[in-house]
């Protein structure tokens, strides 16, 4: 059977591009590094894949905001690309600077014209940290009638990821958007302590509202969300695994497995 | 039309940067300001109309949701109100901020076709009362940094506009009147033009032009003086050294054939390397050739590893000294053999204290707060955009470090076994590949040869350079790929020395022309010479087959990086360069890589003799346990350690924090460089200054034991370990400076060979001295030590913190009433004479025994004893697991009382007096550790020390309270602490 392709995003700055390649090959995908000169050149196209992954890291150095360059590279240069990728239900996950990018370009939390009405900016700490984070899926409360984000299907209440970044404060335009967002079931994930309570720093490491730390649109198939999966897909990554030997696959794995699960089955 | 865009938080976004600065002003003793703000400024120039602007402005330079903007509101920042104050920053002309690359870029994509320049400028809005001497202070000591940037039009005297462009160059040739001239007044050339040559090498130049019955030109001088520069050619180490030493009765153990005076000639040779050639080792691939050490990873890979410093331009621009350093280390990986992929980076530093008093700072020194906060964020910088985990290091303190901090940055690499190794061919072309050329850096390579001065702020400043690591990270990607298609024949960093230093080495047994020219240029006005020199960061030199060039330079293009054909490799034998067609430089290779005079330098090494301790020993010791918690070089560095990514690249199996709730000190690091192989890597360092004030040769060995002991804690073996040297110390013109650097090499042979580990690569940064007012303040001599240890299975690795109540704890190792040079010494102002030394034949079978017992899996815990001692030691496990402990000093091996058999061991008999509590809970004896081990492997853990002999004591036992509790020697308890307040002791002194 063919592997699902997913198109690993990469350009000047990205730099966790081959963990996350590496994540969705462990997940059964068939992931490739593209450069976003070779879409804009169309020597590749981006309706050849069904996954497309946004990795973190400093693109074009974060310079004018995280993420921005790229986030507007994909809306002026790749726009109807993209809008067709999303219109035919395929996937898109963003993962740090991914998903900055994502919010950026209006992707997330996602309206038809595009229009960036959320936002991730500097940390409260004013400082870029690197630390583990216990993050509780709300998704799980909803009911039926709610978008399930396909990327969590089946999560537990609580997963343990590391963050590293210095812009991932998630705010919102307003307040009708962050209501939105809880009412549709749109907020995937949110930072909590080790019992499940929504607290703040440092388990809440940037000052996100609503301790948002990842988000989907209104369909469930595009995810953006700060920490980071890609770092967490063996039980060695994990801070304490000299401890608690238990487990034999990290918690971040489900993720792209459920991405390339779902792909599979619907297209 | 020149457009000025103003961008800022909207009312109610939390404005971080703004409360940041407020912050660090209050570090500065300024109580006044109630408020910052921080304001983000672009000047735009170019053919644009306002409504494209306004797409500029709202598409790309602000985030809607969380900022507002305004343009041209073009009236001069000036005083609001009465206390109210507005300072603007702008870069100074030449100085490129990576922001308007981008800017550029994101202006492009907008559709915008029109020429536009870019330039940015950060403005700050202090409220509060404010004298004009405060406002300086706060804008000299955190604003900005005069050397890059300047102050736009405020109240502050001195102030620049807005710079936009540089200005032309016309070519002129000049010479240097070398042929006639005297003494004083080659001595006058090497000072004023900042070669930093002494006379003999003065005359020497000017004899090899006589025979060329010509005077040299400016470039022919400049190369001359950067290839021999100390930073390049490192003289010292090379030189002959006449070398007299006298010791105490303690210092003992080392001379050599029974004298004490001896002549060493090349010191490199006859130590560092001399181990290494003894050992030889099968599976060290390259040693002491390339920019990098070479060793055998796997079947199919090799791992390299380099540690440079950085301490000159550091102490000058902390933010842009680190922010290269790490940068420059970087691209050495990059340029072994024919490039490895960077993988992990380290960082060791010392500063001054951090609470040093102001008043008390010389003249033309940054405060050390304001040095290590530039120093981290720098690092941060770089290293995290670079996507390489920083995940080592260590962070020490002492007031001689006030003038003159050091920055050591370290780079490991892997690559494929067939790419390790080059070879320059004659017609090869020459390629500079990556950023641009800029007038950043000029003389970097003899500056950090010379002292610092008060001075070295004005006379220098071209010497600091500007990082652009997203430039580099481009360069990286595209040179792997270029590399895996085997599209050229050599690679070299272009570092220290800039253009000249990398291609004359390439071209050192061949000869080259270049055309000086066609360098791309950041901008016009750069002289031939300058642009030779000029150490702009991010470029690196490609020796490439004329039939691949165009493939070669396809591959960069792809991914926005310039990759541009300066030149060629010839079989002249000479060093030829062209500027627009004309000949500037025409040396030949023999005389600049070979011509230089030996020097013959006197070294002396008189021991010195310290106060002694004469103390009584305290009945409670928590006290003492606490304060040295609490010192700033054994305190947590969680603020520093979490501002570096340490997990990029998905590698981490052992990270550099480590316990219940993942903030412990790890001793070393484990990395697993290829995802699907459990096969890993083990980074450590050992360094501590404080043991070389009484012995530099017994603070080397001291550093190899820390770095091997922190690869044994972690689960390594000494099987395949290489180590490094860096050894930072004063002038080694001055005798007493270089003896001291002498008998530290002389402790790195005996330690490194008696371990049977070889050192794979090296660097030294002499003349780490700060002169005021002619009194010159060395640095105390600091040698780093960093390992490098192949670890065969990753999911053996072991943790320093403690796993559960009811397991055993033992001490490993033999414990002497060593505490010269400790902290427990330090706490009273002392420095003590005993200082720990090392017998690396018991060690090794200390270290054998544990990597069998981590190997079987018997170990739970393991951390090694160094600094702090079994006090420090023991309680970190306990406090990192959140579980208490009860020790009994009584079942510490200490001198004779140890559990020895078939071991002797030459010391000396210990006092009644040296019996005491706090000694065996402080002292620093080498090669031991505290180990936890599960309770039902007590047997088996036991029975494999007693078969390798080797001294160790079941000294108590992990319990399930809070309590961290020790015995004396007297059965009464000694240390009585919560665990939680002694973290909070060891948390508070760097939780900024």
């Amino acid at each position: 059977m063919a592997r699902v392709k997913v198109c690993v995003l990469r350009t000047a700055g990205t730099n966790c591009d081959k963990e996350t390649a590496f994540a969705f090959d462990a997940a059964g995908g068939s992931a490739e590094l593209v450069h976003v000169n070779r879409l804009i050149s169309s020597e590749k196209y981006l309706k050849d894949y069904t996954i497309l992954a946004l990795p973190g890291g400093f693109t074009y150095g974060d310079d004018l905001g995280a993420g921005k360059v790229l986030a507007n590279e994909l809306r002026f240069k790749l726009g109807s690309e993209i809008k067709k990728f999303v219109a035919e239900g395929k996937l898109i996950i963003g993962i740090c600077n991914g998903f900055q990018i994502l919010v950026k370009a209006g992707l997330l939390p996602g309206n038809d014209e595009l229009k960036q009405t959320a936002s991730l900016i500097i940390n409260d700490s004013a400082k870029f940290e690197d630390r583990w984070v216990y993050l509780k899926s709300p998704g799980h409360q909803v009911t039926t009638s709610h978008v399930r984000c396909v990327w969590t299907k089946g999560f537990p209440e609580l997963i343990y990821l590391p963050v590293a970044h210095g812009e991932g404060k998630f705010i919102s335009e307003d307040k009708t958007t962050l209501a939105g967002l809880k009412e549709k079931g749109q907020i995937v994930f949110q930072y909590c302590d080790a019992k499940g309570a929504l607290t703040g720093y440092p388990d809440n490491p940037n000052g996100s509202m609503a301790n948002i730390a990842g988000i989907c649109d209104e369909t469930g198939r595009i995810l953006g969300l700060m920490p980071h999966p890609e770092r967490h897909v063996s039980a060695q990554q994990h801070p304490r695994w000299c401890r608690e030997k238990t487990k034999r696959t990290g918690e971040g794995l489900a993720i792209f497995q459920n991405g390339v699960a779902y792909a599979k089955k619907y297209l | 039309m020149l457009y000025k865009i103003e961008v800022k938080d909207k009312p109610g976004v939390f404005d971080a940067v703004g409360s940041g600065i407020r912050k660090d002003i209050l570090d500065l003793g300024i109580k006044s300001v109630r408020e910052a703000e921080f304001i983000q400024v672009y000047i735009l120039d170019g053919d644009i109309c306002e409504e494209e602007l306004e797409k500029i402005c709202s598409e790309l330079l602000v985030d809607k949701i969380s900022q507002e903007y305004s343009f041209n509101n073009t009236h001069n920042p000036q005083r609001k109100t009465q206390d109210e104050f507005v300072i603007e920053v702008a870069y100074n002309p030449g100085v490129m901020d990576p922001v308007e690359e981008s800017a550029l870029k994101g202006i492009r994509d907008l559709g915008i076709e029109e020429k536009v320049s870019v330039k940015t400028a950060k403005k700050f809005i202090l409220k509060g009362r404010l004298t004009s001497a405060q406002l300086r202070v706060i804008s000299e000591k955190l604003l900005y940094n005069k050397l890059i940037q300047h102050i736009v039009s405020s109240e502050i005297p001195g102030s620049l506009p807005y710079a936009l462009t540089g200005s032309g160059y016309q070519f002129r040739l000049r010479t240097i009147e070398l042929l006639n001239a005297s003494d004083k007044e080659l001595a006058r050339l090497s000072k004023d033009g900042q070669l930093f040559l002494n006379l003999a090498e003065m005359r020497h130049i000017k004899d090899y032009f006589r025979k060329l019955g010509r005077n040299p030109t400016d470039v022919e001088l400049e190369t001359v003086a950067q290839t021999w520069s100390e930073h390049c050619y490192h003289k010292t180490f090379r030189g002959k050294i006449k070398y007299t030493e006298r010791l105490t009765s303690d210092g003992k153990r080392y001379t050599v054939n029974g004298k004490r005076n001896f002549i060493i000639n090349n010191l490199l040779k006859s130590t560092i390397m001399k181990v290494t050639k003894e050992l030889d080792k099968p599976w060290c691939v390259s040693v002491f050739k390339d920019n990098s050490g070479v060793i055998r990873f796997d079947e199919k890979h090799n791992v390299c590893f380099k540690v440079e410093t950085h301490n000159h331009p550091s102490a000058l621009e902390p933010f842009g000294g680190a922010n290269t350093g790490v940068g420059g280390v970087i691209r050495d990986p990059l340029g072994t053999g024919l490039g490895a992929k960077p993988i992990l980076n380290t960082d060791v530093f010392c500063f001054g204290p951090p609470d040093y008093p102001f008043k008390k700072l010389p003249a033309g020194t940054l405060h050390p707060k304001r040095i290590m906060k530039g120093v981290v964020a720098g690092v941060k910088d770089y290293g995290n955009k670079m996507g390489i985990p920083t995940v080592n290091g260590a962070i020490l303190f002492h007031e001689r470090f006030v003038g003159n901090p050091l920055v050591y940055c370290g780079t490991v690499g892997i690559m494929p076994k067939e790419k390790s190794f080059k070879e320059t061919h004659t017609g090869d072309l020459i390629v500079v590949v990556g950023g641009r050329t800029g007038r950043d850096g000029i003389h970097g390579a003899t500056f950090s040869s010379g002292e610092l001065t008060h001075e070295s702020e004005t006379v220098s400043s071209g010497a600091v350079q500007i990082g652009n690591p997203i430039q580099e990270k481009k360069m990286l990607d595209t040179i792997l790929t270029a590399r895996d298609a085997g599209l050229y024949s050599a690679i070299t960093d272009c570092g220290a020395g800039g253009l000249s230093s990398a291609v004359g080495e390439m071209g050192a047994e061949l000869g080259t022309e270049v055309y000086l020219d066609k360098v791309p240029l950041k901008y016009t006005g750069l002289s031939y010479t300058e642009i030779w020199i000029s150490e702009s960061q991010e470029r690196m030199v490609l020796s490439v087959p004329k039939d691949k060039i165009d493939a070669l330079i396809e591959v960069f293009s792809r991914e926005n990086v310039e990759a541009t054909v300066i030149g060629e490799f010839t079989d002249t034998g000479k060093l030829k360069l062209y500027y627009q067609d004309n000949l500037v430089s025409d040396l030949d290779m023999v005389f600049l890589h070979e011509g230089i005079p030996q020097i013959t330098r006197n070294a002396i090494f008189i021991q010195p003799r310290h106060k002694e301790f004469k103390r009584s020993c305290p009945r409670d010791l928590t006290k003492s346990l606490t304060r040295i918690f609490g010192q700033y070089d054994l305190c947590s560095k969680e603020w520093v350690i979490r501002q570096y990514d340490h997990e990029v690249q998905g590698g981490s199996i052992i990270k550099p924090l480590s316990g219940i709730v993942n903030d412990g000190p790890s001793d070393a690091a484990v990395a697993q460089p290829i995802l699907n192989s459990k096969r890993g890597l083990i980074v450590s360092c050992g360094i501590n200054f404080r043991y070389g004030l009484i012995d530099p040769y017994w603070m080397a060995a001291s550093c190899i034991d820390e770095a091997l002991r922190q690869v044994i804690a972690v689960g390594g073996s000494l099987k395949e370990v290489a180590i490094l040297d860096n050894f930072c110390w004063g002038n080694p013109d001055k005798p007493d400076r270089l003896g001291g650097l002498v008998r530290a090499a002389l402790g790195c042979y005996d330690a490194a060979k008696g371990f049977g580990v070889p050192f794979i690569s090296g660097k030294d940064s002499l003349n780490n001295e700060f002169t005021v007012k002619n009194k010159s303040i060395a640095i105390p001599g600091t040698l780093l030590i960093s390992a490098l240890a192949v670890m065969e299975d990753t999911g053996k690795s072991v943790s320093m913190y403690a796993k559960e109540a009811g397991n055993p704890v033992y001490v490993v190792g033999l414990t002497r009433p060593e505490l010269g040079g400790s902290h427990y010494f330090g706490l009273t102002g002392l420095t003590g004479n005993s200082v720990p030394q090392v017998f690396p034949k018991t060690a090794k079978l200390n270290f054998e025994a544990l990597s069998i017992a981590s190997d079987k899996g018997l170990i739970r815990a393991m951390h090694d004893c160094s600094e702090g001692g079994i006090g420090v030691a023991a309680a970190e496990m306990s406090f990192s697991g959140g579980l208490g402990m009860d020790l009994f000093l009584s079942g510490v091996p200490y001198n004779v009382k140890c559990q020895m058999s078939n071991v002797k061991i030459a010391t000396q008999k210990s006092k009644v007096s040296e019996l005491r509590d706090d000694f065996i809970l402080f002292s620093e004896s080498n090669s031991r550790f505290i180990v936890e081990v599960e309770k039902k492997e007590q047997k088996e853990f036991e029975r494999i020390l007693k078969n390798k002999g080797v001294a160790f004591g079941l000294i108590g036992c992990v319990n399930k309270g809070k309590i961290f509790r020790v015995f004396g020697l007297d059965g009464e308890p000694c240390v009585k602490a919560n665990i939680d307040a002694l973290k909070s002791a060891w948390k508070e002194p760097l939780q900024w």
